[in-house]
C-alpha cells in the first residue's frame, strides 16, 4: 500500500535530517503508528508522505502512485487530520465539512448525507450549526477528523488525532477509526500516547531522529524486549530517557 | 464549476460573518470621501468663503498702500488686521499665529511718486515736451520693497499664489501710477482720462459642452474617481490578511492536500472581492449624487456614464485584487501583508496622481506613474467623469488594468506551485 524507499528530509538551516533515509512498508488494511519523542521526525514524515514538504531525496509510492505522476489521483484516495485544527472559526461546523467535502468533489446530496452521519457516530448533530469557534477542543478535534474522511480515503493519515482532547472524545474517535479500518481504510497515525497505540495499531514503528530504532507488531515488540511490560518499556528503552527539548 | 461556487459562497460567509470587518470596508471609504471632498471643496470655489488672516503693517500710509489695502480686501481671500510694528507681525507668523505677514515700507507712495515723475519727464524731454528740459542732476531714488513673512509650515503652493498675486497687484498700482503722471505732465490732470488703464488682453477659459451646456469641473468629479479608486485599491489589506489567516489557521494545509487547484481557490476570493468592490463603488457613487448636495457640496452627474463607469470600477477592482492575492500568497504573516499593503496603496495612490496631478510630477516620476494601476484606473475615471469620451477611449486603460490582474495573479500561482512543489 505504502512503500517508503530512503526517504530523507533535512530544513534549510538545520544541521541534521529531520528524516533520514528512512525505509518502510505499509500494507493495505494496517493501522500503523508512527512513535517517537519530540522533533523524532514523524510529523515531517507525515508531512512529506501527504505533498506537504519536499523530500531532500529517497521516493514512495502509495497504491503505486507517486506525486510527480499522479498529484490529484494520490490526493483523492488519501486522507489527512492535521495536528492543528484545520478549520474556519467562524463558519458552522456542517458548513466546515460541505466546503472541504466539496474540494473533494463529493456530490453535494451523498456530501450532505455523509455530513449528518458522521456527526451523528461523533455526538456532534446537535453542533452541527454551531460555529466551531465555540467548540471545546475535543469537538473541534471531532470536526477535523470528519473534514478528512468525508471522501472514504484508502489511506488515512493523521497526525496526533487524540492530542490534548478528554478521554470521551478519544474514545469516540479511536472507535470511529478502528470502524473506518473495517470498511478498509488503512491508517498511518503519529501519537505520543503510548497506551493508545498499543491497543490500536495492528503495527508500530518508533522513530528516534529521523531514523526507525524499531518496527513490529506491539505486542511483539513488547514480548522481544527484555523486562519490558509495556509498549512505554520498549519505547524507553529503545530510545533512552533524556529529554528530547528542541527549537 | 462546483467547487468553484462552493469556494465563493464560504468566502461569503466568512466575509458576511466579520461584521466589524464590513463596516471597516464600506464606511471608512465613504467617510474619506466626505472629508476629502469637504477639505478640497474651497479650492475648487470661484468664490471663497473662507477668509484667510493677513497682518498687515502700514509704514507708508499713502495712496499705494491705501490701493494695496484696497485690493486685498476686493480679493475676498483675506482678512487683513493691522498691525503697528514689523516684529510683532514676524513674531505672530513665525510662531504659526498666521500664515502672511506684509509690510509696506515708509514713504512708498512718495518714492513711487518721485520715481514715476522722473521716468515720465525723462521720456517726455525725449520728445521735447517738456517746458524745462535743462540737465538737473537725477535725485537716486532707492529701490523700495514690500516683505512678505510666511508661516514657515505654509505650503509652497500657497506661497505662490500669494506672491503672484502680489506682485501683480503692485505692477497695476505701478502702471496706473505711470499713466496718472503722463496725464498731469500732458497738463489734462481734470479732463476725461486720456489711458484706459484696463488690460487690453484678456483670457477666457473654454469650457468642454455638453448638450450645449458648459461642463464645469467641481471637487466631487475629482474627489469621487480618486477616492473611490483609493478605497477599491485598499481591498489588498483585508484580502492578503485573508490568505495568510488561512495559513495560519491551518485551513490552507488542509487544502493543499486536496484535489483542488490553487486557481480555484483565488478565484472564490476574486468573485466575493469583486463584489465587494463593487458594492463599494455604487455606496460612493451614492454619496456623490444624494449626499453631496444634501450637504451643500457639489453633486455627480452620472447620467449616460454608468454602465462605463461600472466596467472602469470592475476593471479597477479585478487589478487590486490580483495585487491582494499576490500580496497574501507571498506574505507569510498578518504584520507583514497590513503594513506593507496598506503602504503599497498609499505609495500607488501617489504614484497615479490621487493626491497630485501627474503632469506636476517630475519627468521621472511621471514615468514611473505611467506603469501604476491606479493611473491607468483614475485616467478612465476622468475619461467617462469629466471628459465624456466613449469606450474606445478607456479600452487602453482597462486593457492594461485586466493585464495587470492576470499578470498578477498567474505570479501569485506560479510562486504557490513553486513554494509548495514536492
Amino acid at each position: 500500500m505504502i512503500q517508503i524507499n530512503q526517504l530523507s528530509k533535512k530544513y534549510k538551516g538545520a544541521e541534521d535530517f529531520s528524516v533520514k533515509e528512512l525505509t518502510l512498508k505499509v500494507e493495505e488494511g494496517q493501522i500503523y503508528g508512527l512513535l517517537g519523542p519530540n522533533g523524532a521526525g514523524k510529523t515531517t514524515l507525515i508531512s512529506m508522505l501527504t505533498s506537504l514538504l519536499k523530500p531532500t531525496s529517497g521516493s514512495f509510492s502509495i497504491n503505486g502512485l507517486n506525486f510527480k505522476e499522479h498529484k490529484n489521483q494520490l490526493k483523492q484516495l488519501m486522507g489527512i487530520v492535521p495536528q492543528e485544527y484545520a478549520l474556519y472559526p467562524t463558519l458552522t461546523a456542517y458548513e466546515n465539512l460541505y466546503y472541504f467535502g466539496s474540494m473533494y468533489g463529493i456530490k453535494s446530496e451523498i456530501l450532505k448525507k455523509s455530513i449528518n452521519g458522521h456527526l451523528d457516530i461523533m455526538g456532534l448533530s446537535k453542533f452541527a450549526n454551531k460555529k466551531t469557534a465555540t467548540f471545546s477542543g475535543g469537538m473541534k478535534r471531532r470536526v477535523n477528523l470528519i473534514a478528512g474522511i468525508l471522501h472514504q480515503p484508502k489511506v488515512l493519515f493523521l497526525d496526533e488525532p487524540t492530542v490534548g482532547v478528554d478521554v470521551q472524545s478519544k474514545n469516540v474517535i479511536i472507535d470511529h477509526l478502528k470502524l473506518l479500518n473495517q470498511q478498509g481504510t488503512t491508517i498511518v497515525y503519529t501519537s505520543h500516547h503510548l497506551n493508545e497505540a498499543e491497543i490500536f495499531c495492528t503495527r508500530v514503528a518508533i522513530i528516534d531522529r529521523g531514523e526507525i530504532v524499531i518496527k513490529g507488531i506491539p505486542s511483539e515488540l513488547i514480548k522481544n524486549q527484555t523486562g519490558a511490560n509495556s509498549l512505554e518499556d520498549v519505547f524507553l528503552a529503545q530510545t533512552g530517557k533524556a529529554l528530547r527539548d528542541y527549537a | 464549476m462546483h467547487k468553484l461556487w462552493v469556494s465563493t459562497y464560504k468566502e461569503m460567509l466568512l466575509l458576511v460573518r466579520d461584521l466589524g470587518g464590513i463596516a471597516i470596508l464600506f464606511i471608512m471609504p465613504i467617510l474619506l470621501l466626505i472629508v476629502i471632498t469637504l477639505v478640497q471643496d474651497s479650492t475648487f470655489k470661484t468664490i471663497s468663503d473662507i477668509k484667510i488672516p493677513v497682518l498687515l503693517v502700514d509704514n507708508d500710509k499713502g495712496e499705494v498702500s491705501k490701493n494695496i489695502i484696497e485690493n486685498l480686501s476686493e480679493s475676498n481671500s483675506f482678512e487683513i488686521l493691522q498691525k503697528s510694528s514689523e516684529e510683532q507681525a514676524k513674531e505672530a507668523v513665525f510662531l504659526g499665529k498666521y500664515q502672511l505677514a506684509i509690510v509696506i515700507p515708509e514713504n512708498l507712495s512718495t518714492s513711487l511718486q518721485k520715481k514715476v515723475d522722473q521716468n515720465v519727464e525723462g521720456i517726455l524731454s525725449k520728445f521735447g515736451l517738456e517746458e524745462d528740459s535743462l540737465a538737473v542732476a537725477k535725485e537716486v531714488i532707492p529701490q523700495k520693497e514690500v516683505r512678505l513673512y510666511f508661516d514657515p509650515a505654509t505650503q509652497v503652493s500657497f506661497k505662490s499664489s500669494v506672491k503672484n498675486g502680489i506682485e501683480k497687484m503692485i505692477s497695476k498700482i505701478e502702471t496706473q501710477s505711470i499713466y496718472k503722471a503722463f496725464q498731469t505732465e500732458l497738463g489734462d490732470e481734470d479732463a476725461e482720462p486720456i489711458f484706459e488703464t484696463e488690460n487690453f488682453i484678456a483670457f477666457k477659459e473654454i469650457l468642454q459642452t455638453k448638450n450645449n451646456e458648459e461642463i464645469i469641473p467641481n471637487s466631487a468629479q475629482h474627489n469621487v474617481p480618486a477616492w473611490t479608486l483609493f478605497a477599491i485599491f485598499f481591498i489588498i489589506v483585508p484580502l492578503s490578511i485573508n490568505l495568510v489567516k488561512e495559513k495560519n489557521q491551518g485551513t490552507f494545509v488542509r487544502l493543499r492536500t486536496q484535489p483542488v487547484n490553487y486557481a480555484t481557490v483565488l478565484s472564490g476570493k476574486t468573485i466575493v472581492y469583486l463584489g465587494v468592490c463593487l458594492i463599494q463603488f455604487t455606496l460612493m457613487l451614492l454619496v456623490g449624487i444624494y449626499l453631496f448636495p444634501a450637504m451643500g457640496l457639489p453633486g455627480i452627474d452620472v447620467s449616460g456614464k454608468l454602465l462605463m463607469l461600472y466596467i472602469v470600477a470592475l476593471f479597477s477592482g479585478l487589478a487590486a485584487i490580483g495585487l491582494g492575492l499576490l500580496l497574501g500568497t507571498i506574505a507569510k504573516t498578518q504584520e507583514q501583508s497590513a503594513p506593507f499593503g496598506s503602504t503599497l496603496v498609499v505609495i500607488l495612490a501617489a504614484l497615479g496622481g490621487v493626491w497630485v496631478p501627474v503632469f506636476v510630477m517630475p519627468k521621472f516620476m511621471q514615468m514611473i506613474s505611467k506603469i501604476s494601476p491606479m493611473n491607468w484606473g483614475l485616467e478612465a475615471f476622468y475619461d467617462v467623469f469629466l471628459r465624456n469620451v466613449g469606450f474606445v477611449k478607456i479600452l487602453p486603460e482597462i486593457s492594461l488594468l485586466l493585464l495587470f490582474f492576470l499578470i498578477t495573479i498567474i505570479i501569485a500561482i506560479i510562486y504557490n506551485r513553486r513554494k509548495n512543489a514536492v
